[in-house]
């Protein structure tokens, strides 16, 4: 039945909206440093269970969920502050080791602070479900496509068009030669991890509504969006997006025609397979290993 | 008494010193180790006044939402007892280790309530994995456990030392397809998570469907983390011969399943098992869980039980006291926590000592305990002892709270 | 060093900075060298540090519990130090390492369980099962470098977690299987103080062969290959063999130790396997010391313990477990025991 296809295709994307966001973090934070960022994922929780208590005080709604997206941001700079910069020398290992004692510890504290419950945000325009073609689509949804949309957009503009883009991507590309540039690479570190902050947080506010949230909601999240990067090609923003495209409707696809038992296992398979046979994934660049 | 009861304590431990010095001699080092052994001994004979609970619950961790209630009802009442005087004179001694729903934790933390901490009863596993990790220990150990997972598998076979105080998964199908025969539903779809609990509760649901006419002729599972289960409802809506949809699952994700049944506009009855009975559920599913049915234990609607329900006084008392401490309505998983305390301490009240066969032996001739869940009737075939009848009701949610299915 | 000696001469024929200079005063070098070996080497200092601690500590330890502890640190070390191997020495990093503990582990508890196979027969098994898979996967996975290994290990734990947790049938599924006790020669193996001494002596024995691997040529060529793969390739070591033949030792270990913890807790779950249980294995090593036997030890010792003593903090204790591997990360990003030891090398003469 093509309105089944049509649903479980609406659900895919829909989910993979959320893994594309989770990837960019990834990949943003991979150019910059070369670090995998085991906390990204909670950065998603943070934004989420912390639009949930600010909108508890009594804050409006819009204003909460921009604050809590700002603190998604602080959060990635003071995780850079506080863990990353003092290490910068330490090696690759030590550093994704130091991200995920952040990620334990960024959930302890939230536990503390927060609880252990789940927590539903409102839907931003009512649960009233649009239905056309036979497929049932909720308005939270569309909020997600339209808010994933925009900010690939605005990360694209970024990149291209503004100074402090184009450095941290010559950064990206030849760290040394950025800063013989006279590139600031200390501020480009800050500013990547900043928006990977960011980056977790609005994915974190805006599927609250459908997946809620609790403090180990990133757990999941962040390993799927690590999966979404690698399967596009570790530090491809392009790659990141279709990465978690591809993902999201694989995902619903098993789910809807064959079985949900391996719907996991899948995403896994694909990746060992993409890596056997394109080592750098679909839109990764082709490395040379220096001597 | 007091004396009596140092001198059972002596032989069980001088039991278990001289096992394990039979096995010490057994190996090289004998001479030095036994050395060690005897300062084990003579820490161990310095037990002392208070009646030790030792627990290891999953307050942290995806089985959060079980523990932390369990852990908060312990604690409360622990604490109460004692400023009522304690158990045979003697203070309650409240040990707790957090597994974080992990079962090697959890195993090491039973033994650690054993061997160090010297527990006279166990309570805890918040989750069949963590209770079944600790099993085996716990039977070699002989330490008296009241579990508070729900899986048949924790007393069928009966174990010795093992008890339980949850309804089993099987008891809530058994119940949930007695009502579909009620309404003449013979066919029906069945979504589950592949989560410990929810596979349970699948399997344990296929076993017993064909007695109340059942056939599930859908069957679709999620992983527990999954955030959408659109596609898998789909699928079961896309069956024009199912006539109503089972949801065998506990956590979130019965509310993500709830609230895309809804969205999806399946107008087939849902049915969800006592995995969501509580506020929570109806908080995250809100207005999509109207007409949702299923099995919950008395806790939850002890304010809609009629006043000559044996059952009304002590759930009502039970959940004013919690609601007093925590601002906020007990769950049935926290139910469990004060039924298992309140049988520990019945039994050791029973069998004036803390002597662990002994109280293990009153625990199994538990006969007519009153607790929140249920009434409970213990024997050595029946390491459980609920019936169907007092320890679930079936309901409906309407207007945003539960309503009682009147049965007749 | 001496790490560091072996390693400039890792790729010469012989040891030539020796033999050229005068007899006598090559003697003096080489007897000051053995001295600080002797007090600071992994592979002898280590050593018999540890072979005291392992025969020394029942003295120490009080009751069931703590031996406990000691078995799963012994466990947990044995899979650290052949772990090490793959990613301190080789420079391979592996996220899927748990995946061949819950493995080998499941291996041995479903022949040994439900189809009676004799203990032994049935860890023998296990062990080979994994060397099966590891050693047909090793060949296209170990192409791969730094962050695609990574993800390409964690995939395949990823699906063998999967595998476990989803054949209900096989493997009992989420709520894990028990296990029936170890029987060797008609001997049931219950008591913790029989498990410390298996355990213990294992570690023993793989602590031994590793500090003899890292020094032997099939070490050197180890080092060659985390140093430069292509440098390596050029100077005629045959990286492929090296790289499979560590990743094989390395899944087999760990599938012995899975097997064995799965006999002494009598019961397995699929978190044996999972993703965090890997991260912690790699944490064990990366803690202690990469590349230091030594530090894989430390490391398996103290993320088995420290659980154990935040376990009274409650709330608190992830945050603190988090903020403990932070700072050990920042300050120390050697690990634990490179670290110390440069301290005390910089304290003594």
């Amino acid at each position: 039945m093509f309105s089944d296809f049509l649903q479980f295709l609406v659900t895919g994307v829909t989910i993979g909206a959320t893994y594309a966001l989770v990837a960019l973090g990834f990949s943003i934070i991979y150019n910059a440093s070369h670090v995998i960022n085991f906390a990204q994922g909670d950065f998603v929780m943070i934004g989420g269970m912390s639009a949930v208590f600010i909108i508890a005080t009594g804050v409006p709604m819009p204003v909460a969920l921009l604050i809590a997206v700002l603190f998604g941001g602080l959060v990635g700079i003071l995780l850079y502050k506080g863990g990353i910069e003092p290490a910068r020398d330490a090696g690759v290992i030590p550093l994704i080791i130091i991200t995920v004692g952040a990620a334990l510890f960024l959930r302890g504290v939230a536990q503390v602070v927060w609880g252990r419950s789940y927590h539903a945000l409102p839907p931003f325009s009512g649960d009233e479900p649009i239905r056309f073609l036979g497929v049932v689509v909720m308005p939270q949804s569309l909020w997600v496509l339209g808010i994933t949309v925009l900010i690939v957009a605005a990360l694209g503009y970024f990149f291209t068009r503004t100074m402090l883009g184009k450095a941290i991507l010559a950064t990206s590309h030849n760290r040394d030669a950025a800063k013989l540039m006279g590139i600031n690479t200390n501020m480009v570190l800050l500013v990547s991890f900043a928006l990977a902050g960011l980056l977790g947080a609005v994915a974190g506010v805006i599927v609250a509504p459908i997946t809620f949230t609790y403090y180990e909601v990133g757990v999941m999240l962040g390993l799927k969006g690590f999966v979404a990067a690698v399967l596009g090609g570790l530090g491809s923003f392009v790659g990141a997006i279709a990465g978690g495209v591809i993902l999201g409707v694989t995902e619903a696809m098993m789910a809807g025609y064959i079985s949900s038992d391996y719907k996991d296992a899948v995403a896994f398979v694909l990746i060992l397979l993409i890596l056997f046979f394109m080592p750098s994934g679909i839109f990764g660049k082709g490395g040379v290993e220096r001597v | 008494m007091e004396s009596a009861t140092h001198v059972i304590d002596l032989v069980t431990i001088e039991k278990r010193l001289w096992e394990e010095i039979v096995m010490l001699k057994k190996t090289l080092l004998a001479a030095v180790c036994s050395v060690a052994a005897f300062g084990l001994g003579v820490s161990q004979v310095a037990a002392d006044e208070p009646i030790r609970i030792g627990s290891f619950l999953s307050a942290s961790g995806p089985a959060s939402f079980l523990g932390d209630p369990q852990r908060k009802t312990l604690r409360l009442y622990v604490d109460r007892i004692n400023e009522e005087g304690g158990v045979l004179g003697r203070p309650l001694e409240f040990t707790y280790y957090d597994d974080h729903g992990a079962s090697d934790q959890a195993r090491t933390f039973a033994r650690r309530l054993i061997a160090r901490d010297r527990s006279h009863i166990i309570i805890g596993g918040s989750t069949t994995g963590a209770t079944m990790a600790a099993v085996e220990l716990i039977e070699r150990l002989e330490v008296p456990f009241i579990s508070l997972a729900g899986a048949v598998v924790v007393v069928e076979p009966v174990k010795k030392w093992v008890f339980k105080t949850p309804e089993t998964d099987r008891m809530a199908a058994e119940q949930v397809f007695a009502d579909m025969q009620r309404r003449g539903i013979s066919r029906i779809g069945l979504i589950s998570g592949t989560g410990g609990f929810g596979a349970s509760g699948r399997q344990q649901s296929h076993a017993v469907a064909a007695d109340y006419g059942i056939e599930i002729i859908e069957d679709e599972t999620y992983a527990p983390d999954d955030t959408d289960m659109t596609p898998q409802l789909t699928r079961i809506r896309a069956n024009p011969e199912v006539e109503a949809i089972l949801n065998f699952d506990f956590g979130q994700a019965p509310a993500i399943v709830t609230r895309n049944y809804a969205a999806l506009g399946i107008d087939r009855p849902l049915y969800q098992s006592h995995g969501v009975a509580s506020e929570s559920y109806l908080e995250l599913a809100g207005a999509a869980a109207e007409g949702v049915r299923l099995p919950v234990s008395p806790i939850l609607v002890a304010d809609l039980l009629p006043d000559d329900d044996p059952q009304k006084a002590p759930t009502m008392a039970f959940r004013e006291t919690y609601r007093e401490a925590y601002g906020e309505t007990p769950s049935a998983f926290a139910g469990y926590a004060y039924d298992a305390l309140m049988l520990a301490v019945d039994a050791i009240e029973r069998a004036g000592t803390t002597d662990p066969h002994a109280v293990r032996d009153a625990l199994e001739q538990t006969t007519d305990f009153q607790g929140v869940t249920g009434t409970f009737n213990m024997s050595p075939e029946d390491h459980m002892g609920l019936d169907i009848e007092t320890s679930f009701r079936m309901v409906e949610v309407r207007n945003g709270t539960w309503r009682l299915i009147e049965q007749d | 060093m001496s790490d560091h000696k072996v390693d400039n001469n890792a790729l010469a024929a012989d040891n030539p900075t020796v033999s050229a200079r005068p007899p006598a005063e090559a003697l003096r070098e080489l007897r000051r060298w053995r001295w600080q070996d002797l007090v600071f080497s992994a592979r002898y200092g280590g050593f018999f540090v540890l072979l005291a601690a392992v025969l020394l500590a029942p003295l120490f330890l009080e009751g069931l519990y703590e031996f406990d502890l000691a078995i799963l640190v012994f466990i947990n070390a044995s899979v650290a130090i052949t772990l090490n191997l793959l990613v301190g020495y080789a420079g391979q990093i592996s996220l899927g390492h748990a995946a061949f503990f819950g493995l080998g582990g499941y291996g041995t508890a479903i022949l040994a369980t439900r189809h009676d196979w004799p203990a032994l027969a049935a860890l023998l098994a296990g062990v080979l099962l994994v060397a099966l898979v590891a050693f047909v996967i090793a060949r296209p996975i170990l192409r791969l470098k730094g962050h695609y290994l990574a993800m390409a290990t964690l995939g395949l734990g990823m699906i063998i977690y999967l595998i476990i947790t989803t054949e209900t049938g096989l493997t009992g599924g989420p709520d894990g299987m028990s296990v029936a006790p170890m029987e060797v020669f008609g001997y049931l193996v219950f008591d913790e103080l029989v498990w410390y001494w298996i355990t213990g002596i294992l570690l023993l024995l793989i602590y031994w062969l590793s500090v003899n691997v890292i020094e032997s040529p099939v070490g050197r060529a180890l080092r060659a290959v985390h140093g430069s793969e292509i440098a390596a390739i050029n100077s005629g070591v045959n990286v492929t063999h090296y790289k499979t033949l560590v990743f094989v030792v390395s899944a087999m270990v760990a599938a012995l130790m899975g097997g064995l913890f799965a006999f002494y807790s009598g019961f397995i779950t699929p978190t044996s396997s999972d993703f965090m249980h890997s991260i912690e294995f790699v944490v064990m090593v990366v803690l202690g010391g990469m590349a230091s036997v030594v530090g894989a030890v430390v490391g398996a010792l103290l993320l088995t313990l420290l659980p154990q003593f935040l376990a009274a903090m409650a709330d608190y204790k992830w945050l603190v477990y988090g903020l403990i591997l932070m700072l050990v990360m920042i300050f120390m990003p050697k690990g634990l025991v490179p670290t110390v030891h440069g301290w005390i090398r910089r304290w003594l003469p």
